[in-house]
C-alpha cells in the first residue's frame, strides 16, 4: 500500500531528520517528498510506500503522531488511494 | 498528486465532517421460513450472525486503513412478513426480538427489516406484521420497521394508510415514557427503494442477491464549505460547485464500498448518493440552503434551491459510481438537521412548506413532532399526502412523524444521540376523517399527458 504523508507546523531543525529516521526504521521506503515554506509555516508531502514496513498502519500513525507531538507539527498519513479516487476520473 | 488536492482531501475529512454514513448489509432471510415460529428465528439468528460476524469488524478496519471515518454498520433484511408468514402464529414479537439478538451479536446500532409491502393489498402475514409493530418497537432498541403503502404503479392502498395512522399512534403510547421515540424506527414509504441504506427504511428487497453491501455517503458539511467559497456567484455556478463536490465524495463512497464488498466477500451493490444531515454543527443541509441565499430555511425560494441541490448532487454522484442506488438524494429529516431544527423553531419552517420540498428531494416528511393529540385518521391524512407527491411524481416518498403523547405545538422533544431533538410543529386542526374513512384504493395516476 502506498500512502501519502504530511506534516505542517513551524519550521525548525531536523524535522525531515526526524520523521525520515522513523520511517527508515520501520522499513517504509520513501518515494517523493516536495517541502516548502508557506507563511513560516513548514509544510511537506511525502510519497511513502508501506509494503516492506516492519509495523501496523495503527502502529506507524502513533510513531509519527508522537514525533508531531514532540516537535510540535501535526502529521497526516492517509492510504493514496483516497487521493487518487477523489481526484482522478 | 498536487498539494492543493491532498489539502482539500485533509480539510474534507478533518473539518468538513466528510464520512461514510452507513456501510449496510442486505442480507436475505427467504431461506429462514419455518411452520414452527421457534425455528424460523433461530434460523434468523443463525444466519445473521453468520453472513454479518464480520461486519462491524471490516468497518472498522477500512476507517483505520483509509482514514475515512465510518459512522454507522447496519443490517437490512428481507421483509419479515415475507419470513414469518409460513409460520403458524399470529404474534411476529419474537422475531423482532431475534432480530435485536442478531443485531446485538453482530454490534449495528439498527438492523432494518421488520417490513411489509402492501401496496396493492395486504395478505395475512402482512396485516399480523403491521399488528405486530407496535410492541415490536416498543421492546427493541434496534429493530427499524417500514411498510410500503402505495407505488406509482399500484396507486395508493387507502385502507393500509389508515392502519398506519392507528399504527403510529399505537407505537406513541407504547413508548410515550420515552418521548414516543418509537415513532422515529417506522418509515411509511410510497414507492420505496429495495437496495436503500439508510435507516430507519432500510430492508432488503426481493430481487436482490443472497447478501449485499450498499454504502451510504453523506457530506452537507462539504458542500457547504465549498458554496461559501462562492458567494455572490450566480446559481449555475453553485450547481456546478455542488455537482463537483459530490463528484469527489462518491467517489470515496465508491471506494469504501468496493473494499468492503470484497474484504467481506459479498457482491457490492450500490452506493446512495446522499446528503444526510445529523445534528452537529456544520453537517446541516438547511445549512446549505441558507448558504444559497435564503435568511431561514422555509423562507420562499426554499424548494427551488432544494430542488438545485437534490439535481446536482445526483449528477455529481451518478458519474462517480457504477451503481448508483437507494435513496440518493438531500434528506430533510427535521430533528437530526441543526439548521432545520432552529428554522422550525424560529417558525420559517412549517409541515407544509417541508411537504413542498418532498416533491423535489429524497425522502418525505421525516423526523417531525407533532402534537400529541394529533388523530390517528389526520397522521393517516398526512401519510396519503405525502404518498400522492411520491405516486404522482414517480419517486420515493416517507413519513416518519413523531405524535409525541403529552406535548403541544412549541414544545421541544430530545431524543437523543443521532435522532437529535425537536421542536413539535402543529399540524391543521381542520378533519380528514371521513376522507380516510373511505377505504380503498385511490388508482394509479396517468403516466402520460402530465401538466
Amino acid at each position: 500500500m502506498k500512502a501519502i504523508i504530511t506534516v505542517v507546523g513551524k519550521d525548525k531543525v531536523g524535522i525531515i531528520a526526524a520523521v525520515s529516521a522513523e520511517l527508515a526504521g520501520c522499513g517504509v521506503n520513501i518515494l517523493d517528498i516536495s517541502q516548502t515554506i508557506m507563511q513560516d509555516n513548514f509544510t511537506m508531502m511525502m510519497s511513502v510506500d508501506l509494503s516492506g514496513s516492519s509495523v501496523s498502519l495503527k502502529e506507524l500513525k502513533a510513531r509519527l503522531n508522537g514525533i508531531g507531538e514532540r516537535m510540535g507539527l501535526v502529521i497526516n498519513m492517509y492510504n493514496e488511494e483516497l487521493f487518487n479516487s477523489m481526484h482522478r476520473v | 498528486m498536487n498539494e492543493r488536492e491532498v489539502i482539500e482531501t485533509l480539510k474534507m475529512i478533518q473539518e468538513e465532517k466528510l464520512d461514510i454514513r452507513t456501510i449496510t448489509m442486505g442480507i436475505s432471510l427467504r431461506d429462514c421460513a419455518d411452520e414452527s415460529a421457534k425455528k424460523s428465528c433461530g434460523r434468523i439468528r443463525d444466519k445473521i450472525r453468520r453472513v454479518a460476524g464480520r461486519l462491524a469488524a471490516v468497518g472498522d478496519e477500512i476507517e483505520e486503513s483509509y482514514g475515512v471515518p465510518i459512522i454507522n454498520r447496519r443490517i437490512a433484511v428481507t421483509p419479515i412478513s415475507l419470513v414469518a408468514e409460513s409460520s403458524r402464529t399470529d404474534d411476529y414479537l419474537p422475531f423482532a426480538l431475534a432480530l435485536e439478538d442478531a443485531a446485538r451479536d453482530a454490534d449495528v446500532n439498527f438492523i432494518g427489516g421488520f417490513s411489509a409491502l402492501v401496496h396493492k393489498g395486504m395478505t395475512g402475514g402482512d396485516r399480523k406484521l403491521i399488528d405486530s409493530i407496535p410492541r415490536a418497537l416498543a421492546g427493541t432498541d434496534r429493530v427499524c420497521a417500514s411498510v410500503n403503502v402505495a407505488t406509482t404503479r399500484a396507486g395508493i392502498n387507502m385502507d393500509a394508510v389508515s392502519l398506519m395512522g392507528k399504527t403510529i399512534r399505537e407505537i406513541a403510547e407504547a413508548t410515550k415514557d420515552r418521548g414516543s421515540v418509537g415513532c422515529a424506527r417506522l418509515v411509511v414509504f410510497a414507492n420505496a427503494p429495495e437496495d436503500n441504506p439508510f435507516m430507519a427504511g432500510a430492508f432488503h428487497g426481493v430481487g436482490e442477491a443472497e447478501a449485499v453491501i450498499n454504502v451510504g455517503i453523506s457530506g452537507p458539511g462539504v458542500i457547504k464549505s465549498a458554496l461559501e467559497k462562492i458567494r455572490g456567484s450566480d446559481l449555475e455556478t453553485v450547481a456546478e460547485t455542488i455537482k463537483r463536490t459530490s463528484f469527489k465524495i462518491t467517489r470515496v463512497g465508491q471506494l469504501v464500498a468496493r473494499e468492503a464488498a470484497r474484504r467481506l466477500g459479498v457482491p457490492f451493490g450500490i452506493v446512495d448518493v446522499s446528503l444526510a444531515p445529523t445534528p452537529a454543527v456544520g453537517d446541516s443541509v438547511a445549512f446549505i440552503l441558507e448558504e444559497m441565499g435564503l435568511e431561514s430555511c422555509g423562507a420562499p425560494g426554499s424548494t427551488a434551491a432544494l430542488m438545485l441541490l437534490n439535481d446536482a448532487v445526483k449528477k455529481g454522484g451518478l458519474m462517480a459510481s457504477s451503481f448508483v442506488g437507494g435513496l440518493s438524494g438531500a434528506f430533510i429529516p427535521v430533528s437530526e438537521d441543526l439548521g432545520m431544527i432552529e428554522a422550525a423553531s424560529r417558525g420559517s419552517l412549517s409541515i407544509e412548506k417541508l411537504e413542498a420540498m418532498t416533491a423535489v428531494c429524497s425522502v418525505g416528511l421525516d423526523m417531525i413532532a407533532i402534537p400529541g393529540d394529533t388523530t390517528a385518521d389526520t397522521i393517516a391524512a398526512i401519510i396519503a399526502d405525502e404518498a400522492a407527491i411520491g405516486v404522482a411524481n414517480n419517486k420515493t416518498t416517507a413519513v416518519r412523524v413523531i405524535p409525541v403523547v403529552g406535548r403541544k405545538a412549541g414544545d421541544v422533544v430530545e431524543f437523543g444521540g443521532l435522532l437529535g431533538r425537536a421542536p413539535v410543529i402543529p399540524v391543521s386542526r381542520f378533519a380528514s376523517s371521513d376522507f380516510i374513512g373511505r377505504g380503498g384504493r385511490i388508482p394509479a395516476p396517468l403516466q402520460s399527458y402530465r401538466n
